[in-house]
């Protein structure tokens, strides 16, 4: 268990009746986190995600949260204002149920990171690029327990581990290692 | 590596079902930069002007602009060209949206389409794996149900999809193609794809799009994406509201319609109702506005809200944006919710918002006049909002007065005789126009109609203002902070142009200035053309984000071309010289270049031949309009010299042939 520290608590605040539908939030998401730095861009690659259906007035922008090995028993609907919602479409979960935040070529879970930068960025890049404020951030000062929390490189092997087993990605990185 | 672009085309044989993925060749990038310029360089190596519009060997052209799927703001325009079955020219017209993005991520510049299928069918790309399927049980569907149709089918609810109505199976002259809020609509590209059978394209798309020298590219996104928010913060001074603030015009957001409804003509392009707009009618048209517009959204990449979501208790939920709110109702000499009402169902069907509602108010003032007879019109109800629904279900299907009027107002007066041709009085090269009747002739866009191988006008315009400025003060707030123009002297023109008096229209901007002022207007939407940005946040605009003193850089740093602006300058003449070439060989020439005879009540004869002379002069064309063989070797485009020589629509060095070349009898 961590300890209590105080820490910035970093907050998106999403505005449905505000989002104009037009996904600039993945454009600049992907280029971004694009290797190099907005050397290319694809909506696939990127950690958020606009769930769009304009005929049934749907527009809901959700971020990418944790890798999970499991699919959850989640199918259950909520009808919003009588607008019908999947209850995976609010899910930050990068799930097999589904190809969201996956890298499209190798199925690499995808997180978001707020857009950790050096220098830092005054506000992650979807925030700064929805003109229309639908995405609105926040920071706030509060207590929480420090944990240690698995960095991509790891959770990214974790995903690996989960599918291929560990043997398979031991025996696949010693032999990269060894091509050099 | 290829920036930018994909590199490659997907070619598709719909008479032999064909697939194939072709490599491009990275210099015609150089030289033509994309979109439209390479669509058009396609159409002109593979097409020849026998080819007719309904015919296998005619291309259909889906081409992404350069720019489309990269960060660059607005940058979302599907360019789409084939020859129209209405114009018998070359037809491009351009869809926002989500098309082009997608088409660029799943690997491709452009889908050319060839041939014609022996069943109604609809192509599926996704990434690598293309399919022509069957599209039996889509055939009578509505554009925006096929949409969802398809996406259900396929189990993929992110591919987007370009469709055609029934408008467009039955090959209506007018017929567009529909993209959810967008549509390729001018030109009867719609009818086109409609006789290749091809239902609709569907697009899914997951690999990356390239950037040559990314942090100077999203430094420039960013400058633009900046500006665009000082643009909305800051209104245009002096000047209607919808040209006040940046975006294709806000009609979804805007309410205050006393311009378009005072100024614009009702009917079949008849009548100005210079009081028709009063508070009440004010009041009226803002309620039934905010209970149709349910949000107001935007295509790809792009913070302007141009669209609408609307939703009306009879209706399904359809989207909307621009002037077709309003095309219906003047037409129908109507209101509001009528507009809305059609319109909704005319975009499921696919036909075009301009053309269509001046094909019934022709057709109804034909039956007026009793050129049209109760046998011609047998079941037609008696009030003109039915009438226009009746005529849309016959237009649509193509039956009985329908089939005629399904060719546009040129091409049914001539089939319906007994003097109908008066009735067909607001077309230009067979195309109709906006319903715009003034009074005083402007040199400017006496230009613009006539020589724009658009031949539409609100995508020819922008940058200068459409008319000048009340007070001197107005116009030197305007030019203030006016670092958009590629010449100061611009800013003189507009600081000396005058309401009235010495210097003002028709004899100012002098013809000198009009060649200049038109030449920057077509050239800025020759760029966004080409890179696929939207006029609605660059040429159409004063005062846009995206100038000639960006560009050339957001370009370059794009596609790693060296690009500067006299070579971005060369680029977009060498298109328009390239597209002008294609039509000039299609036969059209100087006597096709003119606007309506009643646009302007006050003409002049001399002026205006002075105009089209010295113009043709500035674009480096011959008397006729032709481009010069000179010309033509500036621009690198020595093999569309020969062709013309070699066909005799050029001579060697002497004075021009003859311009008796017959655009005008055309090919039916």
């Amino acid at each position: 268990m961590g300890v209590l520290k105080k820490k910035k608590v970093k907050v998106i605040k999403i505005d449905l009746e505000k989002c104009n539908g037009c996904r600039a939030c993945e454009v600049i998401c992907s280029s971004f986190h694009a290797v190099p730095k907005y050397g290319s861009n694809n909506p696939a690659r990127s950690r958020i995600r606009l769930i769009r259906d304009p005929l049934k007035d749907i527009f809901l922008p959700v971020y990418a949260g944790e890798y999970t090995a499991a699919q959850c028993m989640g199918r259950d609907k909520y009808i919003i204002q009588g607008k019908e919602y999947g209850e995976c479409d609010f899910c930050r979960a990068s799930c097999p149920s589904r190809d969201a935040f996956k890298e499209p070529d190798s199925g690499l879970p995808l997180k978001c990171d707020m857009c950790e930068d050096d220098p830092p960025q005054e506000e992650p890049l979807c925030v700064q690029w929805c003109l229309n404020k639908a995405l609105i951030y926040e920071e706030r000062e509060e207590e929480v327990e420090e944990e240690v929390r698995p960095d991509e490189v790891e959770a990214g092997l974790k995903s690996l581990v989960d599918k291929y087993g560990l043997g398979k990605v031991v025996d696949t990185v010693v032999r990269l290692s060894s091509k050099g | 590596m290829r920036y930018a672009e994909t590199g490659y085309n997907l070619e598709v044989d719909l008479s032999r079902g064909n697939i194939e993925r072709v490599e491009t060749d990275p210099r015609l990038t150089e030289l033509h930069i994309g979109g439209l310029g390479t669509n058009a360089k396609i159409l002109w190596d593979r097409v020849p002007p026998e080819v007719e519009p309904f015919s296998p060997d005619n291309l259909l052209i889906f081409g992404a602009g350069l720019l489309c799927g990269t960060p660059a703001v607005g940058a979302n325009r599907t360019i789409v060209s084939t020859f129209s079955p209405q114009t018998l020219l070359m037809a491009y017209s351009m869809m926002g949206g989500f098309f082009a993005p997608e088409l660029k991520h799943a690997g491709y510049d452009k889908v050319i389409i060839r041939g014609r299928s022996p069943d109604l069918v609809y192509l599926w790309i996704n990434n690598d794996r293309v399919e022509i399927r069957d599209a039996g049980h889509l055939r009578g569907k509505g554009s925006l149900e096929t949409a969802e149709i398809i996406r259900q089918e396929l189990n993929e609810p992110n591919a987007q999809v370009a469709a055609i109505g029934l408008a467009g199976e039955n090959r209506v002259y007018y017929a567009s193609i529909e993209h959810g809020r967008s549509s390729a609509s001018r030109g009867g590209i719609g009818a086109v794809m409609g006789d290749k059978r091809l239902k609709a394209i569907a697009v899914r798309g997951t690999k990356d799009v390239n950037i040559a020298r990314p942090a100077r590219f999203i430094e420039l996104c960013n400058e633009v994406l900046k500006y665009i928010q000082f643009r909305q913060e800051n209104p245009v001074k002096g000047v209607p509201p919808i040209l006040a603030v940046l975006g294709s015009p806000q009609e979804m957001a805007i309410h205050d319609e006393e311009w378009h409804t005072n100024n614009f003509a009702w009917g079949n392009a008849r009548y100005r109702r210079k009081d028709f707009w009063t508070r009440e009618v004010e009041e009226k048209w803002k309620e039934v506005q905010s209970k149709a517009v349910e949000r107001l959204i935007s295509c790809y990449n792009c913070p302007l809200k141009c669209g609408g979501i609307i939703s009306h208790p009879q209706l399904k939920r359809y989207m909307m944006k621009c002037y077709s709110k309003l095309t219906y109702t003047m037409a129908a000499m109507s209101d509001l919710e009528f507009g809305f009402k059609i319109a909704g169902l005319a975009q499921e069907y696919g036909v075009d918002g301009y053309s269509t509602p001046q094909v019934m108010a022709f057709a109804l003032e034909l039956y007026e006049a009793g050129i049209l007879t109760d046998r011609d019109l047998a079941g037609m109800p008696s009030d003109t909002e039915g009438r226009f629904f009746w005529l849309l279900e016959r237009i649509v299907r193509r039956e009985g007065i329908g089939d005629v009027l399904a060719n546009g107002t040129y091409w049914a007066a001539r089939q319906i005789g007994r003097g109908a041709e008066a009735y067909a009085h607001n077309t230009i090269k067979k195309h109709e126009q906006l319903p715009l009747k003034l009074g005083m002739l402007n040199p400017i866009y006496f230009l613009m109609y006539s020589t724009g191988e658009k031949i539409n006008i609100t995508q020819i315009e922008g940058q200068f203002p459409q008319a000048p400025f009340a007070t001197r003060e107005l116009r030197e707030e305007f030019v203030k902070d006016w670092f958009q123009v590629p010449d100061e002297r611009f800013k003189q023109y507009v600081l000396d142009w005058e309401p009235r008096g010495e210097r003002s229209i028709p004899y100012y901007p002098t013809i000198e200035a009009t060649c200049e002022i038109v030449d920057w207007q077509e050239k800025m939407h020759y760029i966004d053309d080409a890179t696929g940005i939207c006029a609605g946040v660059s040429s159409f605009h004063l005062k846009p984000p995206y100038h000639i003193h960006n560009l050339p850089d957001i370009i370059s740093a794009a596609a790693g071309i060296d690009l500067d602006r006299e070579g971005l300058s060369l680029a977009a003449r060498r298109n328009r010289t390239l597209i002008r070439a294609i039509n000039v060989r299609r036969g059209l020439r100087r006597k096709d270049e003119r606007p309506p005879e009643n646009h302007w009540k006050k003409r002049f004869p001399e002026l205006e031949a002075r105009l089209l002379d010295e113009y043709y002069k500035f674009k480096g064309f011959n008397k006729e309009g032709i481009p010069t063989r000179e010309s033509l070797l500036e621009l690198g485009l020595d093999y569309v010299g020969e062709d013309l020589l070699r066909r005799g629509i050029l001579t060697d060095g002497k004075s021009d042939p003859a311009g008796e070349a017959p655009a005008e009898a055309g090919k039916k």
